[in-house]
This record gives C-alpha cells, sequence and structure tokens, in this order.
C-alpha cells in the first residue's frame, strides 16, 4: 500500500513526453496553455504534422518536476480532447516503453586563425558539419542528444559562438511498435 | 407547427439536408431535445435569432446581462440533469460568459455555449465586436471550437453535446462567424456522429470493484465521502449510494457539490464536511480507518492541511476522471469509472461475495460518532432581539420542509455555508451553489433556470446582500417570464465571510467589506415590479417567510441579520481537520503557511 500521502518527493526529473493529437485548429496553443495555467515548465517543444491522412500531429515536450507532477502532467494532458495518446521516454514504471530522443541545432561561430580552425576540429570530433561557411565564421548543423548539443555548444563559446537554434527534441520507441 | 419547415424534425434521414448555418444551429438545437435557451441577443447572432424567430418547441430566455445567461443555464443544467444552452453574441458577449464558463468547469456541469463571431474575413482585424473567443474561453471550458466552414457546423454542434455530457461533464464554446451563419450547406442529424478520439471511460475495472468491497468488509472505522459525481451521474447514483449505507451502515458525509445525493435525515448521515463541516464529520474523517470517497476531488476546501488529512487511514477514491486520482491526496485505491456504475458494481460484488461489515467495530465507530456529534458544532446563540442569519435559515428550512418541490440556489460567503449546514436535503438535484470558483452573484441567475425548468417549484436563492447585487439586473428576466424565484437575502450589511476572514486573519481591520451605501431592497422589488418584503425582527420572520411563499411573484425578501454573526464550525485555513474552532471563544492561532492560504 502507498504512504497515505504523496510524497513531498523535491527529485526533479527531466521526462520527454510525446502527445500525438488531432491536427486541428489551436491544439498546440491547448497544450501549452495547460502547461501555463497549471504552473508546469516547458524545456523545449518541438510540433509537426506526421500523418496528413489521419490529420494527427505530434508534439514532444520536454519538461521537468517531481514524478507526482509528471503524472498530473501525463492525466492532464489525456485530458485534452484532441488528445489520441500519451508516452513518457523517461519513464522508470514497469511496462514502460524504452526510446531514443535526438535534437538538431545550427551552431554559428565567427572567428578567425587558431580559434577558427580550433572551432572546425571540435565539429569534427562531434560530427557536426559546417552547412554555411565564410572567411570568418561557419554555421554547423549538429544531431544527437539535447546532453550532446550542450557540449557542443559549451565547447563553441570561447571559440567565438555567436547564435544557436535548436529544434527541441524528437522521440520514438525502440524496437518495431509505434508510440 | 414550425413556420419555416426546414426547421422541423427529420428523423433518421441519412442524406445531408440543404439548410443555412443559422438554421443548422436551431435544427441541431431541436435535434438534441433543447427546449430552453438562455441568451442575449446582438450583431454577431443575428441570422441565429431569426431562425429562432421562426420556429416553435424552443423557448428562449432573454436575460440582462450574458453572466446571468450562463449561470442561468447552469442552474437549469443542475437540477434537470440535461445540458444547458447559452447563445450570446461576439466580443462583450462572449466575454461577458467567460465566469459562467469557469464556473461551470469548475463544478463539472454541462453547458454548451454559443457565441457568435466576426464574419470569417474580418477575423483579426480587430473588427466591431471582435475578440478571440477560443483564444478566452479555451482554459475554462471542456472544448472549444470555431467553425470556418458550414458544412463542419452540424458536426461540430453534435460533438459539442457530446463532449459537453459525457464522461466528466463540463461547458463547451462553440463559436459562429456571422458569415457561417448565413452561408448554406449540409446538415446530418446527430445520429451517426462521433467524436474521433473521445471516449470517456465509464465502466469500472471489476478487479479494482472487487478489491474495494474486501477493503470495505475489512474496515473498522469506514467513512463514505461523497461528491458532485454522485449528483452528476444521474439519480441512479444517489439511489445506488443508499442502498450501499443500507447494505453497510456506514456513516456518510458529503462535500459541498454532493449535498442532496443522500437524504440529511437518515441517522448514517453526519452533515457537511470540511472548512464549514460538521465536528462529527471532520472527526471522523481525521480519525477514519478507511475514507471511501465517491466522487468527490479532495478540494482544498475538504481536505484543509493536507500533510494532517486523514493520516491514519486507507483511501478509495472512485472518479471519472482519471486525473483526479492522486492529484492532491495519494490514494491506495483508485477506480475510473461513472458513479451509477461503479456503485452498482460494489454493491453486486458485497451481495454475491456475501460481505458482512465488522459489526463489532462498527458500533464502537459508531458510539465515537455519536460522541462528537454531542458537541452540537452547529448551535449557536439565538437572540430574540435581532435575527441571527442561523435562525433565518432554520425557520426558512422549518416552513418549506413538508414541500416536495423545494430547490435552493445560493450566493456565495456566509449564507451559503450557513444553507449548507442547515438547510438539509433529501434528493439530488436540489441544491445548486456555486462550489469551486465561489462566484459571488450565480445564485439569482441560477434560480432563473431552475424555475424555468421547474415552473410549478418553489425556488430560493438564499443570498447574501452583496453578492446579490452582482446579478440583481436578472429580477427582470424574473419578472419577464412570470418566474417566482424566492431571494432570501441575509443582509448583514458586509460582505460577511470577508469580514470574518478580516476578524480572524487581519486584526478586526476590516478593510473595505462593508457597504456604505445599500439599496433599499424593498423599493428596489418594487421598481421592477416584483414583491420586496423586509424583517428585522426574529418574531415577524415566520409569517414574512409564509408571505413570500404564498407569493406568486418574484420576491427580494430584505431579512436583517445580526451584523457580527460568524460562521462556525470552522477549520481555519492551514489547519487540520480536528483543529476545528467552534466559536469565536476558542481563538486559534493561524499560522504563517495558513495566513498565505485562501
Amino acid at each position: 500500500m502507498h504512504d497515505t500521502k504523496i510524497k513531498p518527493d523535491n527529485e526533479v526529473d527531466r521526462h520527454t513526453l510525446t502527445v500525438l493529437v488531432d491536427n486541428e485548429a489551436g491544439v498546440l496553443a491547448r497544450v501549452v496553455g495547460l502547461f501555463s495555467g497549471r504552473g508546469y515548465n516547458i524545456e523545449s517543444l518541438t510540433v509537426a504534422e506526421v500523418d496528413p491522412m489521419a490529420r494527427t500531429s505530434r508534439i514532444t515536450i520536454v519538461t521537468s518536476g517531481t514524478m507526482h507532477v509528471i503524472e498530473q502532467i501525463e492525466q492532464q494532458l489525456k485530458r485534452l480532447v484532441p488528445t489520441h495518446k500519451v508516452t513518457n521516454w523517461t519513464d522508470t514504471r514497469e511496462g514502460a516503453k524504452a526510446g531514443i530522443e535526438r535534437e538538431m541545432a545550427l551552431v554559428k561561430v565567427a572567428g578567425t586563425g587558431e580559434k577558427r580552425v580550433e572551432a572546425l576540429r571540435m565539429a569534427d570530433a562531434f560530427r557536426a558539419r559546417p552547412v554555411d561557411t565564410t572567411h570568418s565564421s561557419f554555421v554547423f548543423e549538429i544531431t544527437g542528444t539535447p546532453g550532446k548539443i550542450d557540449s557542443f555548444v559549451d565547447l563553441m563559446r570561447p571559440l567565438g559562438l555567436v547564435d544557436v537554434s535548436r529544434t527541441g527534441v524528437a522521440a520514438i520507441s525502440r524496437g518495431p511498435e509505434a508510440m | 407547427m414550425d413556420k419555416d419547415d426546414t426547421l422541423t424534425l427529420g428523423a433518421g434521414q441519412a442524406a445531408a439536408e440543404t439548410m443555412t448555418g443559422a438554421q443548422m444551429v436551431i435544427r441541431a438545437l431541436k435535434d438534441q431535445g433543447v427546449t430552453h435557451i438562455f441568451g442575449y441577443p446582438g450583431g454577431a447572432v443575428l441570422p441565429i435569432y431569426d431562425a429562432l424567430f421562426k420556429v416553435e418547441g424552443i423557448t428562449h430566455v432573454l436575460v440582462r446581462h450574458e453572466q446571468g445567461a450562463v449561470h442561468a443555464a447552469e442552474g437549469y443544467a443542475r437540477s434537470t440533469g440535461k445540458p444547458g444552452v447559452v447563445l450570446v453574441t461576439s466580443g462583450p458577449g462572449a466575454t461577458n460568459a467567460v465566469t459562467g464558463l469557469t464556473d461551470a468547469l469548475m463544478d463539472s456541469i454541462p453547458l454548451v455555449v454559443l457565441t457568435g463571431q466576426v464574419p470569417t474575413h474580418l477575423i483579426g482585424t480587430d473588427a466591431f465586436q471582435e475578440c478571440d473567443t477560443v483564444g478566452i474561453t479555451r482554459p475554462c471550458t471542456k472544448n472549444n471550437w470555431l467553425v470556418k466552414d458550414v458544412n463542419n457546423l452540424a458536426r461540430t454542434l453534435h460533438e459539442a453535446f457530446e463532449i459537453a455530457t459525457t464522461g466528466r461533464p463540463g461547458p463547451v464554446v462553440v463559436d459562429i462567424p456571422k458569415d457561417v451563419q448565413f452561408q448554406t450547406g449540409g446538415y446530418h442529424g446527430p445520429h451517426a456522429i462521433h467524436h474521433r478520439t473521445w471516449r470517456p471511460k465509464t465502466d469500472p475495472d471489476l478487479s479494482s470493484i472487487v478489491k474495494a468491497v474486501e477493503m470495505m468488509a475489512a474496515a473498522k472505522k469506514p467513512i463514505i465521502y461523497s461528491g458532485g459525481g454522485i449528483i452528476n451521474s444521474g439519480p441512479e447514483a444517489s439511489r445506488l449510494l443508499r442502498e450501499l449505507v443500507d447494505l453497510t451502515g456506514f456513516p456518510i458525509t458529503s462535500t459541498l457539490m454532493g449535498l442532496g445525493a443522500f437524504p440529511a435525515s437518515r441517522p448514517e448521515w453526519l452533515g457537511l464536511v470540511g472548512m464549514h463541516g460538521t465536528w462529527e464529520a471532520n472527526h471522523a474523517m481525521h480519525d477514519c480507518d478507511l475514507m471511501i470517497n465517491l466522487g468527490a476531488r479532495f478540494d482544498d476546501r475538504v481536505t484543509g492541511k493536507v500533510s494532517a488529512f486523514s493520516p491514519g487511514s486507507k483511501k478509495i477514491h472512485l472518479d471519472i476522471d482519471p486525473s483526479q486520482i492522486n492529484k492532491i491526496v495519494r490514494v491506495d485505491l483508485g477506480i475510473v469509472g461513472d458513479a451509477a456504475k461503479s456503485l452498482r458494481e460494489m454493491i453486486r460484488f458485497w451481495k454475491t461475495q456475501k460481505h458482512q461489515v465488522q459489526s463489532a467495530a462498527l458500533k464502537d465507530w459508531w458510539k465515537q460518532i455519536d460522541k462528537w456529534r454531542e458537541k452540537k458544532s452547529l448551535n449557536y446563540r439565538n437572540s430574540d432581539s435581532i435575527i441571527k442569519p442561523q435562525y433565518a435559515i432554520d425557520r426558512l428550512y422549518e416552513l418549506t420542509k413538508h414541500r416536495g418541490d423545494v430547490y435552493v440556489t445560493t450566493e456565495v460567503g456566509q449564507h451559503q455555508m450557513w444553507a449548507a449546514q442547515r438547510f438539509h436535503f433529501q434528493e439530488p438535484n436540489r441544491w445548486m451553489t456555486s462550489g469551486g470558483l465561489g462566484t459571488m452573484g450565480y445564485g439569482l441567475p441560477a434560480a432563473v433556470g431552475v424555475q424555468m425548468a421547474h415552473p410549478n417549484a418553489l425556488v430560493i436563492d438564499i443570498a447574501g446582500e452583496a453578492s446579490v447585487q452582482m446579478t440583481m439586473q436578472e429580477m427582470s428576466t424574473a419578472m419577464q417570464y412570470d418566474l417566482p424565484i424566492k431571494i432570501f437575502i441575509l443582509n448583514n450589511e458586509y460582505m460577511g465571510m470577508v469580514r470574518q476572514w478580516q476578524e480572524i486573519l487581519h486584526g478586526k481591520r476590516y478593510s473595505h467589506s462593508y457597504s456604505e451605501a445599500l439599496p433599499d431592497f424593498v423599493k428596489m422589488a418594487e421598481a421592477f415590479g416584483c414583491v420586496g418584503l423586509r424583517a428585522t425582527k426574529p418574531s415577524e420572520l415566520d409569517a414574512k417567510i409564509q408571505e413570500m411563499i404564498a407569493v406568486k411573484k418574484p420576491v427580494l425578501f430584505d431579512v436583517r441579520v445580526d451584523p457580527a454573526e460568524n460562521c462556525y464550525p470552522m477549520i481555519p485555513s492551514g489547519g487540520a481537520h480536528n483543529e476545528m474552532l467552534l466559536s469565536p471563544d476558542d481563538g486559534g492561532e493561524i499560522s504563517d503557511a495558513g495566513k498565505m492560504l485562501v
């Protein structure tokens, strides 16, 4: 049996949730409004239509909270009328699905001389590829886990980092099944 | 016969019929069995009002403010179990409906609110009486739609009814631009229209039902804590709740929203639970070993301090909305399902598995409860010279309890709590009060809606003089439709609950809670064409109440009560169920954390 009260469990964890919704007007506002209205965090958000025939969109949200808060977020998302399905990819509960998370970023670095060479060398080590090059700048495209992108951006900072654009996380389950 | 043939019912027609958007709205309402709508016309809904003009079988109630329309529809819905329907215009018509929508969302009241919108080509241009209705109402509805294509209108309207009334009920908004109302398109009836994804779970898992009855059979100190979910499920749930208590003999308390589901006259009834609940109900909740929550949501007005809430009990929580399970209080067994269906299964398993209660332990539990009852926590010191508000409600109840047709609405504040404590209900759907949102001004328009649904019933709004002024203009609506609602005002010249909290929490600094310029309610009643009554002495109260009931017109009854009276018992904010104040003499220190709470 559980403890009577919800534990004052202050352990805040980062969770990646995917919400499959009807692609109808205002559906993103409904999801985002739920987060702001109930005081939940959004660390990143990725959304696009994934099945034009079924008119469904897939929203992937990285959020953080205690397990109690995360459970509430899942339940509140399921309660929205246009929601088909909610999956938590950072779930340690029994029967949870394992997922793969990837994010893409465009990272602009400006500089000349030694720093410029060093930036290119680092990019190579991270399998980031230059997609725009001038004599004084690079734009690198990098794909990986959010943590990998964080590391890359941190390394670029002293080498002339001027701009970063990140897509937010896309997630999918491992194995043959859908979400 | 309808003057407009396209508006008559065409049962079972599979092919789309061609009509205008405005005609579709009226036709959909008829196909949904709607007989009453509450509304207020304006530029962006004129085509719908024009279609309404040509139809029979739908009574439109013209309110004086759109907030009144929504509350009236709530009163109608809560007293009938049918969805309430509202029709208002764009812009201010829609924004004025927002308070009522939020109220209905908090209290799970099924409403279908139709709003006019500026024509589609003007949306986004800051047009006259334009507002982002779906944007504004998104967080205060269960779902909402902006219909930009007339061919989607019929489907959307029928889906709107489906979503408002199934699963956990709630308000929905359909926003209809004026050009869509004029356009012609295909109409389909409600048959075969279902939302693509909306499939609320109403059948409980039988394994959890089995577990629940086992826990009930093992309980030594059980209590049933029932809520608005029983009322919303329909009268069958209330009947089954009674049967469950018959079978088990368990004590039962209820939230504000659940009053009437179980008859207050029965010995198992402990009275209201929570901040202003009875001594016995709150102590039984605190000390029980099994709490059976049936359709309530562990609201902060019920739990008090959550960390000290019923610390020794196992808890069962039945709710139709999965998000309510473990939201506030972690429970041992959550059951997701409709109240009536779940109760029916509980009773069936209790009987077929031949469960018995722990009768010796239960007897001891009842002995303890009887001791708590001896506190007589609702007692108050009466007076010969001044009307005590409690006395006024007691007399109102005594003089009406023989009737089977009494419906009570309230405003919000002290009078509401006194009514909940002292006006006893035997049946569901007789008590309409703003629970979750606490909307002052709810009761008068709600009474209009209730009386509209029950023309011959005695409908009383137990009011405060502050609340009632917020929607007073609806007296005019009551006059227009010959609705003999009785507005029973406990006039203490203060916002009484605000004054009470200022007395207890803010060193008796009564900052802006006194109304220095009250209207003469008797003259005001006369100005509306209603009947005004006033009582200032306890001795004249009975005769005036009798007069109020006898008059076949709307009545404003100004009952001048003791302005200093406080509502007890009270769990001070931040307190636990066993830390109740019974009277001002209890003093009671309120922690700084408690002062932060509302």
